[in-house]
């Protein structure tokens, strides 16, 4: 994690991918760029107009959102009359406490998770740790993240920083077998491990990829099986959701399933998709007995209420990750929280509240090239949020916003002042008289020059142009004063 | 509108725009007042300075005639910037009548005036960069139509065509390294294929792939879409 300096030229997340190690980049870059490749071909192979079904399913849930209060309600209901219970956390702590309480009630010292982003952003099992209760993550990548005491560096594929070397002295250090950096034996040590895990464990603990309002089904996706293992042998289950993860009908999972799989890792279903009821019933002989859904907020509704809320529409599939060229130079470490990447860049400095200033240079991370747009499953205009973004950190004074970026005040009383800006643009000829050595005192000018060149100033030869074409010829174009 | 980058560095640029929109016989009108769409300012974050410039702007081009910008960049910036800085403001209403009656050139050319074909002739291979700007915009496309329709003339393809330049406005000043990566990375997709020039339809880009390629010592021609249509009339002997 980097500290961002008071008053530095360049950006907090750029200084951080200079020092990237070029080996992960490499990892970072090759595997978003297969991503995203896979993306393409599963959706346009799979449906005439994909960019129709990213539209609707964005419709879909900016309606949930904009209902979301009626919906959560409905969910709840359902809910308790499938047998869970329902908590409801207004942020990070209170949901630890929540799930410390059910965990202590139990006599739980023994816990499985799958991944869940929510749990990240809580920082849920550094709290579990402190309280002695063993909590082991079991989704390999962040299994391996756990061990390393790293973070996850993608909110789909958390090693993504990490090649199989890296992995495979971790293994080592951990005991679970001598150095061996073959994938199959990586895998199944881990496997073997984690399931020793799975039957001692008195609690599973997941997230939600979504929770249907009409039925209060909870559905969970991965591609190892191992939230299904959670399940299985715990006698409690855990669901920590946040409050925009509701979808209104169980039939519009069809269209979220399709572009959640295709958006992430371009298959057409994740290899595991699980749909929860509730607890087990009577009649079942196996299953938790106890299910427990906490709601958490962390935020969420200052964010509903601000002028950025389509970013809660976000299906977590990494796609704007991929895709964006920042990220792939920057990796997931460069932006400093749990959410990475373009959806990271709004939504890390959102979830900060009034810590805003401090993140406020995310938003900046970005050419604004539109691709996230392009790709986001959920049709979220990123770009506009991040400008939107942008005004808010500068109207709040962030400094940490402001690092590199000249100062627009004088240019645009210039560039609203027309005769001084035609005086300007005739005189800027000057500065190609000047060593560009000499431009380095200014550091917008260095941070270009350092590695690319200024064209040929030619202010005002336009105008002239026009000027003495207009004089000989008895057609227009003509200038108009 | 002639931009201001034009104004400064790419006078060429906007004189071909005027001579191509001469030959497809538009009246040009260039309002002398013009400076810049205020786009700096607005991506830097800075809008109430954007929108001192918008002003100015929506005050100069006052009136009815069709507002056509060689420049994909610019073009985005009237159409969605300027109601995005301007919201809630009292005067936000002068935004919407001003966008809807402003082009992109090549979009202007062929959906506009409904030009699908281009005279003259331009014997090269030509890497053409699809400017971010332009994403959900019928520019590219048009730039595309009236470019393949060109006698003699051939577009290359080349990989990650989806990707940035890596300039971004003030981007690539806050963020030296990523910007240069990115445009690097451009370049060297560009150049893949041994194209005879490399053209964009924003100077932006231009300037940015023309820095990296002039510190490098690629002498690869660099031309605006405006130019190369300039430029094949002119070889057809029609201009």
């Amino acid at each position: 994690m980097i500290k961002v300096d008071k008053y530095p030229t360049v950006q907090a997340v750029d200084e951080f991918a200079r020092e990237l190690p070029e080996e992960v980049r490499q990892s970072v870059y090759s595997a978003s760029k297969i991503k995203t490749e896979k993306r393409v071909d599963a959706l346009w192979r799979d449906f005439p107009d994909p960019d129709a079904n990213r539209r609707l399913a964005g419709e879909i849930k900016q309606h949930t959102l904009e209902h979301l209060g009626d919906y959560l309600v409905a969910a709840e209901a359902r809910l308790k009359a499938n047998g869970a219970e329902v908590h409801w956390a207004t942020d990070g702590d209170a949901c630890n406490r929540i799930i410390g309480e059910i965990l202590r009630a139990n006599q739980c010292s023994r816990v499985v998770k799958s991944k869940s982003m929510a749990t990240e952003e809580i920082e849920l099992v550094p709290f579990l740790e402190k309280q002695g209760i063993e909590a082991i993550e079991t989704d390999l990548g962040e299994y391996i993240v756990q061990i390393d005491g790293d973070h996850p560096s993608h909110i789909v594929t958390p090693i993504i920083h990490k090649n199989r070397r890296d992995i495979a002295r971790s293994f080592e250090r951990e005991g679970l077998g001598e150095y061996n950096d073959d994938p199959a034996v990586i895998t199944m040590r881990a496997r073997k491990f984690l399931r020793g895990k799975y039957l001692q464990a008195d609690a599973g603990i997941t997230g939600a990829n979504f929770i249907s309002a009409e039925s209060g089904r909870i559905v969970l996706v991965t591609n190892e099986g191992n939230s299904r293992f959670c399940l299985a042998a715990p006698k409690i289950h855990i669901a920590v959701v946040g409050i925009e993860k509701l979808v209104p009908r169980d039939k519009d999972l069809s269209l979220f399933l399709s572009l959640l799989a295709r958006s992430a890792t371009g298959q057409c279903l994740s290899v595991y998709t699980e749909f929860i009821n509730g607890p087990r019933m009577a009649e079942q002989q196996h299953g938790p007995e106890q299910m427990h859904v906490v709601f958490l907020d962390n935020r969420r509704s200052e964010v509903l209420a601000s002028n950025c809320r389509e970013i809660l529409r976000c299906i977590r599939c990494g796609a704007c990750l991929n895709v964006c060229p920042v990220y792939r130079q920057a990796s997931g470490h460069g932006y400093r929280e749990v959410y990475s990447g373009p959806v990271g860049a709004v939504l890390s400095p959102l979830l900060h509240g009034k810590k805003f200033p401090q993140l406020a240079d995310l938003p900046k991370a970005s050419s604004l090239c539109g691709a996230c747009n392009d790709v986001c499953p959920v049709n979220i205009p990123i770009p506009t949020l991040l400008l939107r973004l942008r005004d808010k950190a500068k109207t709040e004074g962030s400094p940490a916003a402001a690092a590199g970026t000249p100062p627009m005040g004088a240019w645009s009383i210039l560039a609203s002042s027309p005769g001084t800006w035609k005086v300007a643009l005739q005189a800027g000829k000057v500065m190609n008289l000047i060593p560009h050595s000499f431009l380095k005192i200014n550091p917008a000018a260095r941070a270009w020059t350092g590695s690319r060149d200024l064209p040929a100033f030619r202010g005002g030869a336009f105008r002239k142009w026009l000027k003495d074409r207009n004089k000989t010829a008895n057609n227009p174009p003509q200038a108009q004063q | 509108m002639g931009t201001c980058l034009c104004d400064a560095f790419f006078d060429d640029v906007a004189r071909a725009t005027v001579e191509v929109l001469d030959y497809l016989g538009c009246d040009v009108r260039f309002p002398e007042a013009q400076t810049c769409c205020g786009q700096p300012a607005f991506n830097g974050g800075d809008w109430k300075a954007a929108r001192k410039v918008i002003r100015h702007t929506v005050k100069t081009f006052d009136g009815e005639l069709p507002i056509v910008i060689p420049s994909g960049s610019c073009a985005h910036m009237v159409h969605h910037g300027f109601s995005l800085a301007m919201e809630g403001q009292d005067d936000a209403d002068c935004v919407g009548p001003f966008s809807e009656r402003t082009w992109e050139l090549t979009d202007y050319i062929v959906n506009g005036l409904g030009v699908k074909e281009w005279q003259g002739k331009f014997p090269a291979r030509i890497a053409l960069h699809r400017s971010c700007h332009t994403r959900g915009s019928r520019t590219i496309d048009s730039a595309k139509i009236l470019l393949s329709s060109i006698d003699g003339l051939e577009l290359v393809e080349f990989g990650e065509q989806e990707q940035c330049c890596g300039f971004g406005g003030t981007f690539s000043v806050a963020f030296p390294n990523i910007s240069t990566r990115m445009g690097q990375l451009k370049c060297s997709h560009l150049l893949a294929d041994k194209p005879d020039m490399l053209a964009a339809v924003d100077m932006a880009c231009m300037l940015h792939l023309g820095g990296i390629l002039d510190r490098e010592g690629h002498d690869v021609p660099r031309l605006h879409v405006a130019q190369i249509l300039r430029d094949a009339l002119k070889k057809g002997g029609l201009l």
